[in-house]
């Protein structure tokens, strides 16, 4: 009884894949083009999400059910790990984001050059 | 009527996203992101997927949207309605992005093996179904993942708060 019985699927692979590669190229424009640091954040959480369609459509459609009935989630295992370790990296980058700021008083990453010489 | 659903929520998804790169008001963009991650969720049930798009929801849209709208508040200054300006190549970056894109769009429709259309599936995607994977093949990354998980919120605390200096 799973939620996703409620129509008949035609969508094809190559469509999910396409939508991935649209979110991870706009992803990929925001981490190039923003100046806010809390942005470039974001823009990366769309590449991640992007990924893990990839996975669960990859799983979703070339998986040989057949063959290894034992690993027939391994995509979905795979997403869930990027999941995790994105809840991980956006806690860490925030609470990095927030400590820059109390000592810069900025929020921009054309300011934060200390480190260049 | 799967197939409309598809490109309602696909086209949902990207068009939020678009705005979360192009919006100059920071808030609408965490707003726009939080609406591509519920489009998201819904591909997750089209792609039978019904615990990753639960998750999604929940992790996602409840809680790193949340958590990046209040980094934007305490990291706010000046006006909100420029508060997300494009640096000085933003036109290099919309060249490289748009390359990539046409790169794996190449890829993706000259490869003959992934013009596939979906088989019946048998296997579920319940959290019943990913537990037993889980905690079989995959404890050891399981496992770590929690540790991962530890870490990262001590990490967090201890970088936004400070360590008080012992004397």
């Amino acid at each position: 009884m799973s939620l996703s019985n409620l129509g008949h699927l035609s969508v094809g692979l190559s469509t999910y894949l396409l939508v991935g590669a649209m979110l991870f190229s706009l992803g990929l424009y925001g981490v190039f083009s923003k100046r806010n640091i809390v942005a470039i954040l974001m823009s990366i959480e769309l590449m991640l999400n992007a990924v893990n369609i990839n996975f669960v459509a990859f799983n979703r459609f070339i998986w040989n059910q057949k063959i290894d009935v034992h690993y027939v989630l391994t995509g979905h295992v795979a997403a869930l790990f990027v999941i995790v370790v994105a809840a991980a990296e956006v806690a860490v980058g925030l609470a990095l984001v927030i400590t820059i700021y109390r000592n810069r008083q900025s929020a921009n990453v054309d300011e934060f050059n200390w480190l260049k010489w | 009527m799967g197939t409309i659903v598809f490109f309602i929520f696909a086209i949902l998804s990207i068009a939020a996203a678009w705005g979360v790169v192009t919006s100059k008001n920071i808030v609408h963009s965490a707003l726009y992101l939080a609406l591509s991650f519920s489009g998201v969720a819904v591909l997750y049930v089209l792609l039978n997927a019904d615990f990753l798009a639960a998750v999604q929801l929940l992790i996602y849209t409840g809680a790193v949207s949340i958590m990046v709208v209040f980094a934007v508040m305490l990291t706010l200054r000046g006006e909100v309605y420029e508060s997300n300006p494009e640096n000085r190549s933003w036109g290099w970056g919309a060249l490289v992005a748009a390359s990539v894109f046409i790169a794996i769009a190449l890829v993706v429709l000259g490869n003959a093996d992934w013009r596939v259309l979906p088989t019946p599936w048998t296997s579920g995607g319940s959290a019943e179904d990913m537990s037993l994977l889980l905690l079989t093949k995959f404890m050891i990354p399981f496992e770590a993942a929690a540790v991962l998980l530890t870490i990262a919120l001590a990490g967090a605390v201890i970088l936004a708060k400070g360590v008080k200096e012992s004397k």
